[in-house]
Order: structure tokens, then C-alpha cells, then sequence
């Protein structure tokens, strides 16, 4: 009969999808939660694990029950009408308490988990408190403590709490790393709270994070990187705001400094000690400590800078940074890879930035 | 007004009464979301004018009273047609829509009295949420004005009798619902910033 | 005070000529108050949406078919999405159950039509207004760019200066008119035309989720119309609703939103549910399980649907009590939800399966939902939530339980009720092939997004990075869009052939089924029943098919047959067809474009021509004609 060799097929197709999906289990994919990093995102897995297992044996549950039913209607060969029951009030009741019971059985640990998660319980004297002000469609972060002001990247150190402050500069956003912990969102007018902790079994390195809640036109573009140093490593980071430095020698660089300034990046953007910018445009100071560019969004080689200035639309389109060279131009490569050289240059020890003294733009 | 008119009912209200009934519930969570946004509001305006600053409680309890007047009119239209009594049926509806002008009056006074002392719509959250809540309840107030009206007319085009009191039912409820309404405004925006 | 029908017929002439019995053609279709009608007129809607927005989703779909792909940019992305929810939501799903509810609610109670047909009517042209205008967005500078819930403050003129958000906000002002109206209609029907006999707990399961859903719509609707009205002041005329540098505060705009939000997914799912209590029992020839379980249970998902809002604001920060209060509330709406589940499945047990199109519709049904339910039980859980919210996991929840449930659902109701509604039978051997593709083509879609939101892919990005691990997955939900495209295909295929064909003609009563629509003719009469039904118990038409279990004492049955003698004594009367809900409704769709377009004039002129048309409807009276029965009860 061709039917059953459609249902035979159809289930084979079936189980290959869901196969394939559950393959996605053994991720341990840059983003991927499955396989957390900081002790928040290890609570919320375990939650995931344990009611997939309940749920699991739900569905199944179900499944058996109507092929069962199906399978017994079909056993019968009569035409007769079945027992026109009205139902069994035991079993319905005894259904309805077992459901109950299930239904407990995810309610208590949930408001454990809720109760372990406070952050209104978290010690503030000794956390590391960060302020993010959500933009379209980059991250600026603050360091009240520190009196860092940068954008886009953030490092933490490990085993020490961090409690960010969130806010909106313009719409909705929402600050996600999923290795770390879960999200929260960013409002105007609206201060929310988020938590990460982390312990000896974190890694360090880089995470991954982007904006999870839609902001309108290059959304899908804003990215984040949270690099989790040991302390003395995220000491250093600290301090290279403060150190003073002097720009390279090298005359790339010299060049893209003076073209900084002359085609008009130093207007917006903000570097210590450099320019001053405007406070709701992304900092660049210390950029050349930074792994990415456009907000998390490709690595920060040399190549990829000098694309990011030259054609930003072409990486992000619709985002706010405007086009200065037109296509034709014969400088642009030039001097775009000169400005990269110059924002490459800044932080790095050896290579250098200047302080021209006294707090500018931060 | 429906189909089975003179058929079987399995209720014992008569359908144009429950549907006035089922809106007003609707009608309430109108409302409602109205005087929830502005509690949620309150006290959060960036600059004045403030309630404090605009609000004159006598008047506005003048209007309130005379609002209250009304619905008791109202009563009474419905009691006179019920009982036949047409021309004091008449003459209480039209109490009804006088009253109820009136109190649309002292509103359109007091929002232009406001506005002079500089509260607009778009001058801060005080304005935005007063007006459109007081607004919305004036709205009711001048639809309701309009069916009592349209109501007084057409019972001289076909005289009205109490086998008709269905229809002047609805309207009363409506009204009395447009009063209650009024009282809560009364109280949770105007009373409350006096407390 | 009706005026006497000559009366008002005189006026009316003077006016326009009221279409009457007679008319026939494009102006009998314009003017119908007939429930059946707007009915199948509700349903055809309702599928040109649902293909509609299917072919958005297949577009989306095609955009995330691989990494860094530019099929569509990002706002064109973000307009697709948007009309791909509200289109789904608004325009396809809940009209679908409405037109489900006009078309049956009086037939399975035993009354002839809802109790205002002209509002009726006046609901279905305004729900085709507002879905008209907002779509006419995309030839009028853009459709609305920011999903389907808007939220604040995306939808501000400074963030959005385009009139697309115009066009989001007026469209459903004007379909929610129409949702409303209607919703108070079938509520005063249901209550009041009941045929004698058919007490509350004799009515058919569809008839009861079809009353808790109108109760639903009646306290749900209100505040999401206050909130298009705060945003269509803020943008029309300045006010400070959502503008945050003045004090205003988007979290407003979601809790007004969700309060209506989450009712709005139990308006989409409990019609849905009833459906399938009526197509279980039908093919497992046995009543329903549960029957007052089911009442109840349905009751309480209404009432605590009110109770969950804020798990949608789980990450919005809420505080821990406010998470804990609202995952709580969120864990225990899943106990009745399960108890109907059991009462299905229990139905099922014992009984002689027919597994038609409907009936494997139906189980389709009850897998899907189930993982919906389940997972909708991981999402309640707010700090699991500060995960999954806003990604792929999510996602694959809501389009579980919505596609998974209520579409899944109605397509069992579709192909169930499709011989009454049309006097035709659809294919049985094509319709396991639409199920087959649409059922499988449904969990490829989404059955993979569960373990993308896992990697860690928010959703509503326009497109994704190499390297993440998404390309796979990605890939294969894409071609499940397209595996369940087909099976649009073939119903639309199968609807179309099966409504040229002549040779599929349906009988009263071709499943052997239990309520009183199967008890005439498919299609019905323009007048439904002959004599109103007398009705004996629950599943009244099976208890007239097998006298043997009735349970009912003869002197009430008797008295029962005396109302039903005495109802019809007047005559069958049928109500008058009119001109004036489609004005009205017209008058109000020029309108929304005044507001939008800031034209004073164009407004004035359509508020004077909707109040005339007010009036005139007032004025107008039922009107009417009676129907006479030939000796061997046909219509003459």
C-alpha cells in the first residue's frame, strides 16, 4: 500500500531533523549557553536540563497514551458504537493532581533560583559596578570606580561580581552574553540591574554577546565582547587608561593621527588626552587594545579598521557613522589604513597614546 | 430590535439591555487602562503646571453636583415612561441633556482656563494624561448628550410609550455609567491631590 | 421606538434602496447580515491572510537561509516580520476563529442568527478596513518596521518619523472596533438565543470556549486600545505618553500591551480548542471526557490568562517578587491547560478512531501543543527566561503553541465543518497530503529554532555571522518554510478543485457527528432550521440519531417541545440586509487616513458621514422579511 511507505519516509524525515537538531545539544558554540562559563548561566543551564527531563517524559507520556488509543481503536473490528462514557472523574482528578505535583516540582526550584539571583542580595562594596548606556547600534560602557569611559568591550575579572547599571540613550536594547548569565534590557528612563559572577572554573578570554532586543535598523549588527582577565591582567587593562604614553614614531601613523583630525573623526569620537568627541558617539581611547571593530562585529586587524572607516554602511547598513571617501577616491585606501595604523597604535605599551594632561573626553 | 424578537428567549433581559450591559464592562477596562496611566503618571511630570497649581475644587463640585443631577433626572425619565407619564418623561429627558450640557460646559471652561495657566496637552505627563482621560470621559458625556437628544426627537416623530422603555433604558444605563465614571475621575484626580 | 418597517422603508428609498431578499450578485454579498455568509466571507479573509503572511514567513525564512545574506535588508527585514506577526495575530488566526464562531454559534444553539446581525456585519467590513489600511502601508512609504507588539519607544516619531507606525496603530484601532463589536454580539446571542432546552451545560465545548473567549476579548481589548490611542497622541498631537525625555516610560506601553498580549493568545487558542473537543469525540464516536472539567478548566485559563502578563517582561526587570509572582501564576495556568489535554486523550481512549484529515489534524494538534505547553512551562521560569527570551528558543515556543495549537486546530475544524459550510466534500487523499506537508514542514521550521536559541541567536536579527554555529540549523528550518508552503499550496489546490467540482456533494451529516449543525441541510438554508430544535441534553443531534441514551424525563421533553412549537408560531423572520455597516465602516477607514495624513477636512467629512450613517442604521429598524416553508418544509 503506498500509504505506508509515505508514513515510513515521513518518519524517517522526521527523526533525521530532530537528530540534527539535538546535535545542537553538544554545542560548545561561541554563544552557546549549553556549554556556560560563568556561575549565573550554570544555574540557568541546570534549570534548562532539569525541566527538559520533565518535559520530556511529559510528551512522551502523551504520545504513548494517543497511539495507545489508536492502536486499540484499531484492534476492534466492531462497527458497534463504543461505551458513550462521559469520562472517569479518578483518573481525571488523579491526573490533575499529578500535574499539580509536576507543576510544584518546577515552581520550588524556580523561586530558589530566583532567590540565589537577586542582585538586590549581591554585596555592592564588593562588586565591580559597570554602567551601559545602550545606543543604536553600539555599547557604551563606564567604569565609575575606574574612570574608564570606552565602547563596545568590556573586561572583567574573574571571580569578582559585577553589577552593571543599565540605560538607554535612545530605544529598547538588551545586554546579552550568553556564556555568562541571561539578559536584561536596556530602557530610557529606566535604570535595571544585571549580575555576572565568576569563579576559578571560568575560563578566561573573550565572550561573545550581542543586543536582544530589537533597536530598529542594524540590530542585527550590535555585538558585544566581554573578556574575562585574571586580575592582574584586567589591572593592567585599568591602568592603561591612566598611564601616560606618547604616539609612535612611525610616520603611518603620524599621518593617520593628523588625518584623525583633519577629515573630522575627532568631532565624534573621543580619545584621552587626543580629542574630546561627543559624549554620545563611541570612545576610542585605547582602541588599539580592542579585538573588534563596529561593535563586535569582525576582528580588528589593520584590514578590517581601514574597511570599517572607509565604508561603514557596507559592514552595518544604516548605521550612524557617516561615509567620509567616495568610492572613486584614489586616497581612501591610503589613508584609511593610516587611521587604522593610528587607532591600532593606541594603548598598546611601546606603541603609544598621548596624555596631553587633564581629562579629555572622559 | 432582533430576530427572534417574538420567539423563545433563553434569558430574561431583553437583548438591547444585556449588550448595553456587556459594553459598559468593556467601557469600565477603557477607563480603567485611562486612570491606571495616569496614577502611574502622577507625580512624575518634569515641570508644572501641577494639579495643585490648575485644580479648582469648588467649581469642579459644582460640576460634579450637577453631573449627579442629571443621572437623577435620569431616573426619573425612566420612571415617568415606564409608567406612561410621557410629557414628564420629556420633560425630564430634556433636564437630563440640559444638565448634561452644562457640565460640558464648566469642562470646556475649565480645560481653557488650564490651558491659559499654560497646561497643554503636550507640556508635560500631568497634561498629556489629564486631558486625554477627562477628555475621553467628555466624549462619553457628548455622545450620550447626542442619543438623549436624537432620543427626544424621534419620540415626537413616533411617540414613545412604556412598551419602548428598552430603549430608554440603555441610555440611562450608559448615562449612569458615564456619572460613576465621573466620580471616580472626580476623586482619584482631583480629591486625591487635596488629601 | 422602531419605526414601523413601511415608515422606515419610505425613509429608506428616500435614501438609498435597501437591498432586500431579491438582491442578488456583488450588492447581496456587500449588504449581507446573514452569519453564514459573513462567516464564509471571515474565513476566505482570514485564509488570504494566512497565505499572505505564510509567504512572509517564507521570505523571512529565505533571508536566514545562510550567514551574511542580503536577501532582504534590514528594513525591509524588519517590516517583514512585522507584518508576518500582525498578520498572523490579527488578521488571519483571530478572524479565522470569528468566522468559525458567526457560521456556527447560532446553528449550535439553535437560533437562526447572532442577535445584531447589522453589527455583525458592521464588525467584519471594519476588520476588512483596518486590515486594508495597514497594509496599504507598503505602497504608502513602508509598512510598520517594529514587530508585532511596537514597542515603546521604537514607535516614537523620533525613532520612527515614516508613517508606518501610523498605519500599525490606526489598522488595528479600527480592527479592534470591529473584534469588540462583534465579541458583545455572540455574547448576547449565546446568552439569550439558546434554543429551549439547551441549557448552559447541555451547549456543545465550542460553543462554551467560544464565550469565554468573546468575555476575554471584552476586558482584553480595552487597554491595547488605550495604548494605540496614547501612541497615536503622542504622534499626532505631541502628548508625552512614551517620550522618555519628558517622564514618560516605555515599560507603560508593555504592560498595557501584554495585559491585552497574553488574554489575546487565549482568544487565538480556545476557539481553537473547541474545535478540536467537537472533532475528537465526532471521530472517536464517543461525547467528550470531562465535559464539566473542561467548562471549568476553560474558565480558569480565561480568568488566570488576566493573571500572567508580565512573564512577556521577564527580563525588563521586574524585581524578584514581581518575577516570582508572575512565574508562579504563569506554572499554575498550565494545570488546567493539562487537564484538557488528559480529557482529549481520554475521549480517545475507549473509542473507534476514524482518522480522517480532521481527526490526524486534531493529533497533530494535541503533539504540538503539548510542546509548546512544555515549553511555555521552561520559558515561565524567570531566570531560565533571562536566556531565552528574545531568542530562537522563544520563538519556537510561541509558534508552537499558536501554529502548533490554534493553527493546527483550526485546520482541524476547517476540514471538519468544511461539507457544512460549502455542501462539498474535500479530498480525504489529498488532505493527508496537506497535513503531511504542513505538519512536517511546521516542526522542521521549528522544532531546530529551539536549539538555535540554545547557541545563543536572538531572533529578530535580520541576518547572522559565520562561525556561531547557526548555519546549519538555519538552513534546515528554511526548508521546512518551504515543505509547509506546499502544503498551503495543496489546500488551496484541493479548496479551489473541490468548489468547481459538482460531484462531491456533502450530506447533512457525513461524520455521523453530535450537534445540532449537522441536523440540516449542507449547506443550511438561508433561514438555518425549520422549527427551532428542541433539545433533549448534551450532543442533542446524536441523542435524536440513538433515542437510546437520551436521559431525559418525557414531561420535560415535552415541555421543551411546546417552547420550540410556541417560538415558531410568528413565522420564521429573517433580518434585513443594509447598506449601512459597510458606510460606517467605510467612513471610518477614510477617517484613519485623515488622522494619519493630518487632513482636517477629509476627517470632518467622514465623522459627518459616519454619524448619518448612525443614524440612518438607527432609523432603518430591523427590517426583514418571513421566510414560508413549502408543505415539505423547503424555503418557497
Amino acid at each position: 500500500m503506498p500509504k505506508i511507505k509515505w508514513t515510513r519516509w515521513s518518519l524517517l524525515f522526521v527523526v533525521t531533523i530532530v537528530l540534527v537538531s539535538l546535535s545542537g545539544c553538544a554545542s560548545t558554540n561561541i554563544q552557546s549557553w549549553l556549554s556556560p562559563s560563568g556561575i549565573i548561566a550554570k544555574k540557568q543551564l541546570s534549570l534548562l536540563t532539569y525541566t527538559s527531563w520533565l518535559g520530556s517524559f511529559v510528551l512522551a507520556a502523551v504520545i504513548i497514551a494517543i497511539l495507545t488509543a489508536v492502536f486499540i481503536s484499531f484492534k476492534k473490528n466492531s462497527d458497534e458504537l463504543p461505551v458513550q462514557s462521559h469520562g472517569n472523574v479518578a483518573v481525571e482528578l488523579g491526573l490533575i493532581v499529578a500535574s499539580i505535583a509536576l507543576v510544584t516540582a518546577v515552581a520550588i526550584p524556580t523561586i530558589r533560583a530566583i532567590n540565589d539571583l537577586r542582585i538586590d542580595r549581591v554585596p555592592v562594596e564588593d562588586a565591580l559596578i559597570i554602567n551601559i548606556t545602550g545606543y543604536q547600534w553600539w555599547w557604551q560602557f563606564e567604569y565609575p570606580d575606574s574612570g574608564i569611559l570606552t565602547a563596545n568591550e568590556i573586561h572583567i575579572p574573574r571571580g569578582k561580581n559585577v553589577i552593571f547599571n543599565l540605560d538607554s540613550a535612545d530605544v529598547l536594547h538588551s545586554f546579552w552574553v550568553p556564556k555568562l548569565a541571561g539578559k536584561k534590557d536596556l530602557i530610557p528612563n529606566q535604570r535595571n540591574q544585571l549580575w555576572f559572577a565568576t569563579d576559578e572554573n571560568t575560563p578566561l578570554g573573550i565572550y561573545y554577546g550581542q543586543c536582544a532586543e530589537l533597536c530598529l535598523g542594524a540590530h542585527a549588527y550590535m555585538k558585544t565582547r566581554v573578556i574575562v582577565d585574571s586580575p592582574e591582567d584586567y589591572q593592567k587593562w585599568v591602568d592603561s587608561f591612566t598611564t601616560k604614553y606618547s604616539f609612535a614614531s612611525n610616520p603611518e601613523v603620524a599621518k593617520g593621527k593628523q588625518l584623525f583630525t583633519q577629515k573630522g573623526c575627532a568631532a565624534c569620537h573621543a580619545i584621552k588626552g587626543f580629542s574630546s568627541g561627543s559624549p554620545d558617539k563611541p570612545n576610542l581611547t585605547n582602541f588599539g587594545l580592542r579585538n573588534t571593530v563596529g561593535a563586535g562585529l569582525v576582528a580588528s586587524s589593520k584590514d578590517n579598521v581601514a574597511a570599517w572607516i572607509a565604508n561603514p554602511q557596507a559592514m552595518k547598513p544604516g548605521n550612524y557613522m557617516p561615509t567620509l571617501w567616495q568610492e572613486d577616491d584614489p586616497n581612501r585606501d591610503e589613508e584609511t589604513q593610516a587611521i587604522a595604523a593610528f587607532l591600532l597604535s593606541l594603548g598598546k605599551e611601546g606603541e603609544t597614546q598621548a596624555s596631553m594632561g587633564g581629562s579629555n573626553g572622559n | 430590535m432582533s430576530l427572534t424578537s417574538h420567539g423563545y428567549r433563553s434569558s430574561n433581559m431583553k437583548d438591547p439591555k444585556l449588550m448595553m450591559w456587556i459594553f459598559l464592562a468593556s467601557d469600565c477596562m477603557f477607563f480603567g487602562s485611562l486612570i491606571g496611566t495616569y496614577l502611574v503618571y502622577r507625580g512624575r511630570s518634569l515641570m508644572g503646571p501641577y494639579p495643585q497649581d490648575v485644580f479648582n475644587i469648588p467649581l469642579t463640585t459644582i460640576s460634579t453636583f450637577v453631573l449627579l443631577m442629571s443621572s437623577f433626572l435620569m431616573v426619573m425619565a425612566l420612571y415617568y415612561l415606564r409608567t406612561n407619564k410621557i410629557q414628564s418623561f420629556r420633560l425630564a429627558t430634556f433636564g437630563v441633556i440640559a444638565f448634561g450640557s452644562i457640565f460640558l460646559g464648566f469642562q470646556v471652561f475649565e480645560f481653557s482656563h488650564f490651558a491659559e495657566q499654560g497646561l497643554t496637552l503636550q507640556r508635560n505627563l500631568f497634561g498629556s494624561t489629564f486631558y486625554v482621560l477627562t477628555g475621553t470621559h467628555g466624549i462619553h458625556v457628548a455622545i450620550g448628550v447626542l442619543w438623549l437628544v436624537s432620543l427626544l426627537i424621534a419620540s415626537y416623530i413616533r411617540p414613545m410609550t412604556s412598551k419602548d422603555e428598552v430603549y430608554l433604558d440603555v441610555a440611562a444605563l450608559y448615562w449612569h455609567f458615564v456619572d460613576i465614571v465621573w466620580i471616580v475621575i472626580f476623586t482619584v484626580v482631583y480629591l486625591i491631590e487635596f488629601i | 421606538m422602531a419605526i414601523s418597517s413601511q415608515t422606515a422603508r419610505n425613509l429608506g428609498n428616500k435614501v438609498l434602496i435597501r437591498p432586500n431578499s431579491q438582491t442578488k450578485g456583488i450588492v447581496s454579498w456587500l449588504t449581507t447580515v446573514d452569519h453564514k455568509r459573513l462567516g464564509i466571507m471571515y474565513l476566505v479573509a482570514s485564509f488570504l491572510f494566512l497565505f499572505t503572511a505564510t509567504i512572509e514567513s517564507a521570505l523571512i525564512r529565505t533571508q536566514l537561509i545562510r550567514p551574511d545574506n542580503n536577501f532582504l535588508n534590514p528594513e525591509v527585514f524588519n517590516q517583514m516580520f512585522t507584518l508576518h506577526g500582525v498578520t498572523m495575530v490579527f488578521l488571519a488566526i483571530m478572524p479565522m476563529g470569528t468566522g468559525f464562531a458567526n457560521f456556527l454559534v447560532p446553528l449550535m444553539i439553535g437560533a437562526r442568527d447572532l442577535a445584531f446581525p447589522r453589527l455583525n456585519a458592521f464588525g467584519f467590513w471594519i476588520y476588512i478596513a483596518g486590515a486594508t489600511l495597514f497594509y496599504s502601508s507598503i505602497f504608502l512609504g513602508g509598512a510598520p518596521n517594529a514587530g508585532w507588539f511596537a514597542y515603546a519607544p521604537l514607535t516614537s516619531l523620533s525613532a520612527n518619523p515614516g508613517n508606518g507606525i501610523d498605519f500599525y496603530m490606526i489598522g488595528l484601532f479600527l480592527a479592534g472596533i470591529g473584534t469588540l463589536s462583534t465579541a458583545m454580539n455572540i455574547i448576547v446571542t449565546i446568552i439569550s438565543m439558546r434554543a429551549p432546552g439547551m441549557t448552559l451545560w447541555r451547549m456543545p465545548m465550542f460553543i462554551w470556549m467560544v464565550l469565554i473567549t468573546m468575555f476575554l476579548i471584552l476586558f482584553a481589548f480595552p487597554p491595547f486600545t488605550i495604548a494605540l490611542v496614547q501612541v497615536i497622541m503622542d504622534r499626532t498631537f505631541g502628548s508625552l505618553f512614551y517620550v522618555p525625555e519628558q517622564g514618560g516610560m516605555p515599560i507603560l506601553w508593555q504592560h498595557l500591551f501584554w495585559i491585552f498580549g497574553h488574554p489575546e493568545v487565549y482568544i487565538i487558542i480556545l476557539p481553537a480548542f473547541g474545535a478540536i473537543s467537537e472533532v475528537i469525540p465526532t471521530f472517536s464516536r464517543k461525547p467528550l471526557s470531562g465535559y464539566p472539567i473542561m467548562v471549568f478548566s476553560g474558565m480558569t485559563i480565561g480568568f488566570m490568562g488576566f493573571a500572567v502578563w508580565a512573564h512577556h517582561m521577564f527580563t525588563t526587570g521586574l524585581g524578584p517578587y514581581g518575577e516570582m509572582a508572575f512565574a508562579v501564576t504563569s506554572f499554575v495556568i498550565g494545570v488546567p491547560t493539562g487537564a484538557k489535554i488528559f480529557n482529549w486523550v481520554m475521549t480517545m481512549w475507549g473509542g473507534k478512531i476514524r482518522l480522517t484529515t480532521s481527526m490526524l489534524f486534531a493529533i497533530g494538534f494535541l503533539v504540538t501543543f503539548v510542546m509548546g505547553g512544555i515549553t511555555g512551562i521552561m520559558v515561565a521560569i524567570s531566570p531560565l527566561d533571562a536566556q531565552i527570551n528574545s531568542s530562537y528558543f522563544l520563538v519556537a515556543h510561541f509558534h508552537y503553541a499558536m501554529g502548533g495549537g490554534a493553527l493546527l486546530g483550526f485546520m482541524a475544524g476547517f476540514y471538519y465543518w468544511f461539507p457544512k459550510f460549502t455542501g462539498k466534500m474535500l479530498s480525504e487523499k489529498v488532505g493527508r497530503f496537506v497535513f503531511a506537508f504542513i505538519a512536517i514542514g511546521f516542526h522542521t521550521v521549528f522544532f531546530p529554532q529551539h536549539f538555535l536559541g540554545f547557541l545563543g541567536m536572538p531572533r529578530r536579527i535580520q541576518t547572522y555571522a559565520d562561525g556561531y554555529g547557526f548555519n546549519t540549523l538555519n538552513f534546515i528550518s528554511t526548508m521546512g518554510s518551504y515543505i509547509a508552503l506546499t502544503g498551503a499550496l495543496l489546500l488551496a489546490y484541493d479548496i479551489i478543485k473541490t468548489m468547481r467540482s459538482t460531484d462531491r456533494k456533502a450530506p447533512n451529516d457525513p461524520w455521523d457527528a453530535r450537534s445540532l449543525e449537522w441536523s440540516i441541510p449542507s449547506p443550511p438554508p438561508v433561514h438555518d432550521f425549520d422549527t427551532t430544535p428542541v433539545v433533549t441534553g448534551q450532543d442533542t443531534f446524536w441523542l435524536e440519531k440513538y433515542p437510546q441514551f437520551k436521559n431525559i424525563s418525557n414531561k420535560e421533553e415535552a415541555e421543551i417541545t411546546k417552547l420550540s412549537k410556541e417560538s415558531d408560531k410568528h413565522g420564521i423572520h429573517m433580518p434585513g440586509a443594509s447598506w449601512w455597516p459597510l458606510i460606517a465602516a467605510v467612513a471610518l477607514f477614510f477617517g484613519g487616513y485623515a488622522v494619519i495624513y493630518d487632513n482636517i477636512l477629509l476627517g470632518l467629512i467622514m465623522f459627518g458621514l459616519l454619524l448619518f450613517s448612525v443614524y440612518a442604521w438607527a432609523f432603518e429598524g430591523v427590517g426583514g422579511y418571513y421566510v414560508k416553508l413549502d408543505s415539505d418544509g423547503g424555503k418557497q
